[in-house]
């Protein structure tokens, strides 16, 4: 039947939801279709009477008075404990202030502790590890004139166990500084000197290492540079050789 | 009634939140009966609706549609609790997208039903429906939301709507029919005539 076609969209026609241009089509076909005329007057009238019959429930007097004092005490509270809250505030802002400048200090460091294990862990995974190959301090120290924006003293290593490798250039969160293999009884140590001023967080003066980190290590400032002393060496070593830089001239 | 709400940023406090959703409190009573079809249980979903949606305020997209918004927490509340859980335990069989019916036939149930304005009769069918066909027949037909609105309020597309409706219609009528022919029947008995269906 050429009906059918209508048909199947009355539904969706008396709904409202047929595109405009569509409807003024629909419009004329029902007002001169008999059969569909008829079938939309039926279905108009089941409409209306869900719409009736589907207003059934109203909330009762006493679920409403409950609803609208479950929203009104909020605002009578809200008024009354106004300056409380403003002061809460305060105190709350202030600790928060405290607490996360505390913690973004902490995790700060603790981020720059992270880089530098990595950088050693990096370097010693390399299949050239330095760049300036040599034992010789008054080799390595030059090398880093002109790449690195500092200068600093290498420790005369004669009478102890350390030996140095070499040296390269690295970087931590972009600031450029001197990174400096040595070797104790065949584990290698990294010695990493930085800007104290360039540094992105603020390490409190001989802070140390955090536990996590798998190495030992030691770091400290001295004349405006941070060192770091990182390896799998015993931390007598690592200590050893943090003392060996303190002291070089 | 369309209700598209543009909320700015500012507005989108507590007092806001009332005067917005409680304009709505009938209608979601209402429809939170029909889903539940228990008084008590009807009054700790529209409570937890309102707690809900007061919460998750902040998050109400601007420039959505509000209306949806709350039906859409209300019907999800309902579909987690015990009732909702039990009641959509049973779920269509029929492809969702099937196409709309087509025709109804002459003296079908719903000229019958008018002619009787058996109000009581409609209800219990409309009780007696799945809640998946329940919902969207009264979404569409007496909260008079558009397809978008109903697609936005149950998560479905357009499509779905359209076809879910439709069956939604199919077997309304299908349901009313033998109770109409029975009241037919017996009315015809009183009155000592038969004119059948």
């Amino acid at each position: 039947m050429v009906c059918e076609s209508w048909k199947a969209k009355l539904d969706t026609y008396l709904d409202g939801e047929v595109p405009e241009k569509e409807m003024r089509t629909f419009d004329a076909h029902v007002r001169n279709c008999p059969s569909c005329s008829a079938d939309a007057l039926t279905r108009v009238q089941m409409k209306r009477a869900i719409q009736v019959a589907g207003k059934r429930f109203t909330p009762s007097a006493e679920f409403r008075k409950r609803m609208q004092q479950s929203m009104a005490p909020k605002r009578q509270r809200s008024f009354r404990l106004g300056w409380m809250l403003a002061a809460a505030a305060v105190v709350i802002l202030a600790v928060g202030t405290f607490t996360s400048s505390y913690l973004g200090t902490r995790s700060g460091r603790d981020q720059v502790f992270s880089e530098i294990a990595d950088l050693h862990v990096a370097t010693l995974a390399s299949s050239s590890p330095v760049d300036v190959i040599s034992t010789d301090r008054h080799t390595v120290k030059p090398w880093f004139q002109g790449k690195i924006p500092f200068a600093f003293n290498l420790p005369e290593l004669q009478n102890s166990e350390f030996s140095l490798l070499g040296g390269r250039m690295t970087y931590l969160e972009q600031t450029p500084g001197a990174h400096l293999v040595y070797d104790v009884r065949k584990h290698h140590i990294s010695v990493f000197v930085f800007q104290e001023r360039s540094l992105p967080a603020r390490l409190d003066e001989n802070s140390l290492s955090p536990k996590k980190l798998p190495f030992n290590m030691e770091t400290w400032s001295q004349g405006g540079l941070r060192y770091f002393v990182i390896g799998d060496a015993s931390a007598a070593d690592i200590d050893s050789l943090a003392k060996l830089f303190k002291v070089a001239l | 009634m369309f209700y598209y709400v543009d909320v700015s940023g500012a507005d989108l406090q507590s007092d806001s939140f009332e005067e917005l959703a409680m304009p709505l409190f009938d209608q979601l009573y209402n429809f939170a009966h029909w889903l539940t079809q228990n008084r008590e249980e009807a009054e700790d979903l529209v409570q937890e609706t309102y707690a809900k949606a007061l919460k998750g305020f902040s998050s109400f997209q601007l420039g959505t549609n509000f209306r949806a918004w709350m039906y859409r927490i209300l019907r999800n509340t309902f579909l987690t609790s015990r009732t909702g859980l039990k009641a959509t335990m049973t779920v269509p069989l029929e492809p969702e997208e099937d196409g709309p019916e087509l025709a109804v036939e002459r003296d079908t149930p719903e000229t019958i039903l008018f002619e009787r304005a058996n109000r009581e009769l409609l209800q219990s069918a409309i009780d007696e429906l799945p809640v998946y066909f329940r919902e969207i027949l009264l979404l569409c037909e007496v909260e008079e939301m558009s397809y978008q609105e109903i697609s936005e309020t149950l998560s479905v597309p357009i499509g779905t709507v359209m076809s879910r409706l439709s069956r939604a219609r199919k077997t309304l009528r299908d349901r009313l029919r033998p109770q109409v022919q029975a009241g037919a029947g017996t009315a015809a008995m009183a009155k000592g005539t038969n004119h059948g269906l």
